[in-house]
């Protein structure tokens, strides 16, 4: 263990950076490029803080401590190289929160009302880009870009997909796929995973766009119904219909990981062709009820209730096993069920119906 | 090898030598030595042939390997320590210390289980300051002086890789470099147990993209480690995890050509030269207005005054003094009160300059300090990795406000913003490009406030410099008619008999300034005001 000393409170630490130990003591130091989720890299430079003994302010987010180190996180030089930072980033930025898909969830937008820069002092160029809608689910919005490199990290770190990365230099720097072309022509996935980490809007989900900020977003927490794995995702509820999935980061089976079908395959859900209830072939509709008629909802279905559906499909595959013997019956499992799930198929097609024929479609 | 062999090569090569006589290979802007100067680093180049290992061997070469490997490891960086060598790349920090540092890094940690080298030693020859060519000339004309050092300093520091980074703009260093490795590895001066005392050691060449930034050493190891080069936050430093996260250090190329010297004449030797923080000699790119331009090498603590008139010859054309550049982009414009001011790493900085790797920039009256400015900035700005807001956006912020001031349109807010901004940039940047990238602003705006304010409340540039912020009057009283001007000047808006006083027309005067530079009589003023053809166009 060692002493150190932060905003004149005397604390120990076992280590680790300042922004760590300062959070485990009550001491909120503002990030932008800083996740929890990727390697800290001190480049925003808005978790600056003052080491004494140090000429310059130095990143909290990597900077070590050590044994008797006197930090300020919240000094008048501090607060005054955030605000210029925040000053610059906003020289550089389209100040149109009004119409901004992020306004309400933007870091940016947040340490700028916190610090109070009303305008910036630095009249200059600005990066203008057309906005960049080459792409399915990934709307890039490059001027709203601040360069915190998260994406980059997370395509890198989470996904290990590196599809983007800087081109150009200095000023001219922009996260870009190589050659700065669609993302559908580089070795992209559309895992999305850039989207959640972006602090800004620059990054958003296309599909989403124009129907709900977050203080009109109720989310729920659910699981991912794609396949076994069982992501855990939020659905982002506005007037109780879902308008796009995002990354739960608390949750332990994926931490925040999502991929191309949990984040941007939610739209389904609301599709009215969508299956709710389910359907009996007509033919054998009739059989089971002996009625000639046939409710046409469906073209050849018959719309039913889960306790006949059920029955019938167990009616079925009795008489099936009786006339025919166990081995004249096959059951195919899928990779959307569970484990638990595909053990207790397995269970009904060995111990229940006496046959070995089961299988599953991840096998093919 | 053993040194009985080495010790034959050199009779032999010298004995050749001597038949050969006292010809000089051709080494680019290298002159003779002139009076005042003190060659260490410069020894050979000029003096043997590059491309033979045998003529460095001659002249006493890795005899200094020789003696390290007689030597512990903790005695080479002692001696080193005691020398009072200090990193020549720019910071100064001492060099036998980095060793050290690196050595009890690897020391702490366990041995790599993949067989992989347990620490890096790296050569940083990215040079990359405008109008510098010290290492540019050590790798071209002595190779294995660098490789000499660069063994002894992986001997010192328990590295057995290293790789020597040299930029591409290079060509012939490069190729020298290419030359060098495999004729000492023939001779088992690299490779396997060197001199037979199981030092195992290699050198590789990774070549720079042409990134300035990839001069600062941890942006220098993401390059070698494949990636975009930007520098990285310190700590942690190189010499606890640098290269592929093993302990690195990072040397310049003048550094450890220093070390086979300071090895085979002695700590003492070598710091009896300098000052009583800086030791040795240093090399020096003069270039600007000066009459010899070139390359020198002086012993620390000489005066800008010594270098500038002594070696340098005095201004250009006898003008008058106005400033001296030093430390490149990064460093700061010294006015002529600081001529006397001993050259070392603490006197430049107290000056709000800095040594940097050498490059020296003569300025004379007709060098507008605005413009001077912007010129570095723009330089800088353009260099700038993109990492960190305060360097990418604020250099770029600088920038944009300097060329306003010599385009005419500077407010006194600017001036305010100016401070503004150079004050935050250089406390809260990422790297030393940012920190350091306001120095020439910063110091001009010191020394020369009155040229700025020239600028921003007269819109006038007193050197003559900055398009549309002057025009040239003859002064009738000093101008003889000789006529020079007047044949000078490519527009013929110059009239006047022979004679008698000559007058420019200004309505028609493009300002291009041929009549100010042909006037031999100082008979041409720079007065305030445009002149209708004078400005340039916004581009």
């Amino acid at each position: 263990m060692m002493t150190l000393t932060i905003n004149g409170k005397r604390t120990e630490a076992s280590g680790g950076a300042i922004l760590d130990v300062a959070k485990a003591n009550g001491i909120r130091i503002p990030t932008l490029c800083h996740h929890p989720a990727l390697a800290p890299q001190g480049a925003c430079r808005l978790c600056l803080v003052e080491v004494k003994g140090m000429r310059a302010l130095q990143p909290a987010c990597t900077f070590p401590v050590t044994e008797g180190m006197e930090v300020q996180t919240d000094s008048p030089k501090v607060r005054a190289a955030r605000k210029f930072v925040l000053e610059l980033l906003l020289s550089d930025h389209p100040q149109d929160c009004m119409t901004c898909e992020m306004c309400g969830n933007c870091a940016l937008q947040d340490l700028i009302y916190e610090y109070g820069v009303k305008e910036t002092p630095f009249a200059g160029d600005r990066h203008l880009y057309p906005l960049d809608d080459r792409d399915p689910f990934i709307l890039r919005d490059m001027e709203k870009c601040i360069r915190c490199r998260r994406c980059i990290r997370a395509c890198d770190e989470i996904q290990a997909v590196n599809a983007i990365t800087m081109i150009n230099r200095g000023f001219r720097s922009k996260v870009a796929a190589a050659f700065d072309t669609r993302l559908q022509d580089s070795n992209c996935v559309f895992c999305g995973q850039c989207i959640s980490v972006c602090p800004t809007g620059a990054l958003t989900e296309k599909d989403s766009h124009g129907l709900g900020r977050a203080w009109q977003i109720e989310k729920v927490t659910t699981i991912c119904p794609y396949c076994g794995v069982g992501c855990t995702l939020d659905l982002n509820l506005r007037d109780g219909r879902v308008i796009k999935a995002t990354s739960n980061w608390n949750d332990s089976v994926n931490r925040g990981v999502l991929c191309v079908k949990g984040r941007f395959g939610w739209q389904f859900l609301h599709n009215p062709d969508r299956l709710t209830r389910p359907l009996m072939r007509s033919s054998l509709w009739r059989e089971i009820s002996g009625t000639e008629g046939t409710p046409a909802k469906y073209d050849g279905f018959v719309e039913t209730d889960w306790e006949t559906a059920l029955d019938t499909v167990a009616d079925k595959l009795s008489a099936a096993r009786t006339a025919y013997g166990p081995d004249a019956v096959g059951i195919l499992a899928s990779a959307k069920c569970t484990n638990e799930e595909n053990y207790l198929v397995q269970k009904l097609a060995r111990r229940e119906i006496g046959t070995n024929n089961v299988d599953h479609c991840a096998r093919l | 090898m053993t040194i009985e062999e080495l010790e034959r090569i050199r009779v032999e090569v010298n004995q050749e030598l001597a038949a050969r006589g006292e010809q000089a290979m051709p080494n680019g802007e290298l002159k003779p030595p002139r009076p005042g100067e003190v060659r260490v680093v410069l020894r050979n180049c000029g003096q043997i042939n590059p491309e033979r290992i045998e003529e460095y061997i001659a002249r006493d070469g890795y005899f200094a390997l020789c003696k390290a490997l007689n030597m512990t490891p903790e005695q080479v960086i002692d001696e080193v320590k005691s020398s009072g060598l200090r990193g020549r790349g720019g910071a100064g920090f001492p060099a036998g210390q980095k060793w050290l540092f690196a050595r009890q890094a690897l020391a702490a940690r366990p041995a790599p289980a993949d067989g992989a080298p347990a620490a890096y030693l790296i050569c940083n020859g990215d040079e990359g300051d405008p109008g510098a060519f010290m290492d540019r000339a050590v790798l071209e004309g002595d190779p294995h002086s660098v490789l000499e050092g660069m063994a002894i300093a992986a001997y010192a520091m328990g590295a057995t890789q290293s790789y020597i980074y040299v930029r591409a703009e290079y060509p012939v260093a490069v190729e020298h470099l290419q030359t060098a490795i495999p004729q000492a590895r023939q001779l088992g001066l690299l490779g396997k147990n060197i001199f037979g005392k199981g030092f195992d050691f290699d050198v590789d060449i990774r070549i720079g993209a042409g990134a300035f930034v990839c001069g600062e050493e941890t942006a220098l190891i993401d390059s070698i480690e494949g990636r975009r080069g930007e520098p990285r936050p310190r700590p942690p430093f190189p010499a606890v995890s640098g290269l592929w996260g093993k302990p690195t250090s990072v040397n310049n190329v003048e550094t450890l050509a220093n070390v086979p010297q300071i090895l085979l004449k002695g700590a003492d030797w070598f710091a009896g030269m300098g000052t009583e923080k800086s030791k040795g000699t240093k090399t020096f790119a003069i270039a600007g207005k000066v009459k010899n331009t070139g390359l020198i090498e002086v012993p620390m603590g000489i005066t800008l005054r010594e270098i500038i008139y002594d070696i340098g010859g005095g201004i250009l054309n006898d003008k008058q003094f106005k400033a001296a550049q030093t430390g490149g982009p990064l460093g700061g414009c010294l006015p002529a009160k600081y001529l006397d001011t001993p050259i070392d790493f603490e006197s430049l900085v107290a000056a709000g300059s800095l040594m940097g790797s050498g490059g020296l920039i003569v300025l004379d009256e007709n060098d507008c300090m605005v413009d001077v400015a912007r010129f570095f900035m723009d330089f800088t700005q353009d260099e700038s990795c993109g990492k960190c807001p305060p360097c990418s956006l604020g250099t770029r912020r600088l920038l944009e406000i300097l060329t306003r001031l010599t385009r005419a349109e500077g407010t006194e807010k600017d001036m305010q913003t100016l401070e503004y901004l150079t004050e935050n940039i250089s406390m809260a940047s990422l790297c030393a490009l940012g920190q350091g990238s306001v120095n020439p602003v910063v110091t001009t705006m010191r020394h020369f406030r009155e040229e700025y304010e020239a600028h921003v409340l007269d819109k006038f540039c007193p050197s003559g410099v900055c398009k549309g912020m002057f025009h040239y009057e003859i002064i009738a009283d000093t101008c003889n008619g000789c006529g020079a001007c007047r044949l000078k000047c490519p527009d013929k808006v110059i009239k006047g008999a022979k004679k008698e006083p000559h007058e420019i027309d200004l309505a028609n005067c493009i300002v291009c300034g041929d009549c100010y530079k042909a006037c031999k009589f100082a008979a041409i003023a720079i007065r305030p005001g445009p002149t209708p053809r004078s400005r340039l166009p916004n581009l």
